[in-house]
């Protein structure tokens, strides 16, 4: 009896664990097939035409030089609309709320924002923005994605000040430098690698964001860097690549997706780095 | 003036100038921070709003009608709406088992030197654009599934009672199952790293007692870590489940874009995320394009339900964490 069971409770746990490891193996399988793909089919498309021409029309070749400038633009204006109001927001947090209700609701709100559809601030951007305006424009476009950047921002920087040792807030207090000091030159310069870490990790997220540019940055065939105007981006660019009938639009959509893939994995592990680092120097 | 006055009279002006910064820099955060509330606030409202001539137009059948019908100008949300929940439940029923089982490998069986990697691995593909994501499956998957995958499906499940009518038509590939598929694949790198750091946070001496008591491994995971993590695995599941509703181009390459309820999920449907995303630029009247806004409201209301039962549930974990 007592064998049987035992022998029923261990067969359990091998079964189990079998599946567990099946379940690790098939998430790994399609997550490398995927990359392998976007490798492989984007590497024999990358020619120097890629950084050299603009976006061609239908079924010729060119190359996407003014949609990765586009992106730069509006990524570049996205944090820097974002990134410093986020900064504060998170030190308004970590720093100001002392745990009121109405700081948790602000870090609530937050995080219901970290994770809601990009589609959707998509369309808040399209009705505060490019409605009033009349037609779409790459101002729109850095605006959805400093929406984004935001709550990303947000919450680093306050996880981030609240690593930061109460010991080093009281002794710059008790040697009597006012709080905006304190946290302006003691505070930042501590957190200043998680902090950076937050914004990369955002610019990792917007670089790839092509929901929300749909309907508010628009695309732009030829070369602009008219803010007010539509402009050509990747994201957007890969999309209707891709989604037409010609081959040649579909090795340059490949070639897109490939620099995209690159860019964010390389951000990641930068951001990844700078985490790693200064923990090592924290213990 | 007297020489012992006057550092006193510099010390007090710069007492009231740092007060005065001081306030400044205090109303600058609250500033910042108040505006992550109006942000919410205003889109709610502003999305609301671009909506309004669609709900007054039709009414709350909106929501359950199913034509769509741009010329006619008859616009109803149902089919969207099915397409978008039978996505992110497909999604869910293949995502949900398999990140446990990730989680599980990372945070129990797997060899040391493995985990890290592995656990980092998965983290960065988290990250790759979900357009990525739905232009392999355009490129890659659905030729694949049509060809080997599923004629099979419909040959064999397709005949079945009760779930038949699921899975039987056409191997044209594009379709629900396909985006729930993809949706799955998205997601679960998502879910899997909340669930194994949610698992990392249970104590080392409550699982070694289980151990010490000749627990095996899956005893430990399932009879210990599971139920002092309950309420955290269900707010990353919700988490991942936000995802899914509110995902839009890697649904938009595979569902195929089509206004036509059906119970097969091998057929091509639609999603709110996919609707508008393909047909807003195209909206030429007032009324369709305002009845896209209220699709994105309706996904707004629905998300918004979601995150929130998933942070509430996953901030209890914290809490308790925190005491």
């Amino acid at each position: 009896m007592s064998a049987s069971l035992y022998t029923m409770r261990s067969a359990k746990n091998v079964v189990a664990q079998v599946l567990a490891m099946l379940a690790t193996a098939f998430g790994l399988f399609w997550l490398v097939w995927i990359l392998w793909t976007t490798l492989h089919e984007g590497f024999a498309a990358l020619d120097v035409h890629l950084f050299t021409s603009m976006t061609p029309p239908p079924g010729e070749s060119g190359g996407m030089l003014n949609a990765f400038v586009g992106s730069a633009l509006m990524s570049l204006l996205g944090i820097l609309f974002g990134a410093p109001v986020g900064i504060l927001a998170g030190t308004y947090l970590a720093e100001y709320s002392n745990r009121a209700w109405i700081g948790e609701t602000v870090r609530f709100v937050n995080d219901i924002l970290l994770s809601a559809p990009s589609i959707v601030l998509g369309l808040f951007v399209y009705a505060l923005v490019v409605a009033p305006m009349g037609h779409f424009s790459a101002l729109a476009g850095a605006i959805s994605l400093a929406v984004i950047v935001l709550p990303v921002v947000v919450r680093t920087t306050d996880e981030m000040l609240r690593l930061v040792p109460a010991q080093m807030r009281e002794a710059a207090l008790s040697l009597g430098v006012p709080q905006w000091k304190v946290t302006l030159q003691v505070l930042y310069r501590s957190a200043l690698p998680g902090i950076l870490t937050g914004v990369l990790l955002a610019l990792a997220r917007i670089s790839g964001e092509t929901a929300p540019l749909l309907f508010t940055a628009l695309n732009n065939q030829y070369w602009s860097t008219d803010v007010m105007q539509p402009m050509a981006n990747v994201p957007v660019v890969i999309f209707q690549f891709a989604m037409s009938p010609y081959d040649s639009w579909h090795a340059l959509a490949w070639a897109g997706a490939f620099v995209l893939t690159l860019f964010v994995l390389v951000v990641g592990l930068v951001a990844r780095a700078i985490v790693a680092r200064t923990r090592i120097s924290h213990d | 003036m007297n020489a012992s006055v006057i550092p006193w009279r510099g010390a007090a002006g710069r007492d009231t100038r740092d007060l005065r910064a001081d306030r400044r820099f205090r109303w600058l955060v609250t500033g910042a921070g108040m505006l992550v509330l109006a942000i919410l606030l205003a889109a709610a409202l502003s999305i609301a709003w671009g909506g309004r001539e669609a709900f007054h137009q039709f009414g709350l059948g909106f929501l359950w009608s199913k034509t769509w019908d741009p010329v006619g100008q008859q616009f109803g949300a149902w089919v969207p709406i099915y397409g978008t929940l039978v996505t992110a439940f497909v999604a869910m029923v293949i995502a949900v088992p398999v990140s446990f089982g990730i989680a599980m490998f990372l945070t129990e069986i797997a060899p040391k030197p493995l985990r890290a990697p592995i656990g980092i691995a998965i983290e960065l593909l988290a990250g790759i654009p979900s357009i990525i994501y739905g232009m392999w499956g355009l490129f890659v998957l659905v030729p694949q599934l049509s060809e080997h995958v599923y004629p099979w499906i419909d040959a064999h499940l397709g005949q079945l009672p009760l779930v038949g009518p699921l899975f039987a038509g056409p191997p044209l590939g594009l379709g629900m199952l396909t985006a729930g598929l993809v949706l799955a694949i998205m997601i679960v790198p998502f879910i899997a790293s909340v669930m194994r750091e949610v698992f990392l946070t249970v104590p080392t001496r409550l699982k070694e007692s289980a151990y010490a008591l000749g627990s095996t491994r899956w005893e430990v995971v399932w009879d210990v870590v599971l139920p002092s993590t309950r309420s955290a695995v269900i707010g990353g599941i919700f988490l991942g489940l936000g995802r899914a509703l509110g995902e839009t181009m890697a649904v938009t390459f595979v569902l195929g874009n089509a206004h036509e309820l059906t119970a097969s999920l091998l057929m091509p449907g639609n999603s709110i995320a996919a609707t508008i995303a393909n047909e807003f630029a195209e909206a030429d009247s007032p009324m369709y394009r305002s009845s896209l806004v209220a699709l994105g409201f309706v996904l707004f209301l629905v998300t918004f339900v979601v995150l929130a039962a998933a942070r509430l549930m996953l901030r209890r974990l914290a809490k308790r964490e925190g005491r």
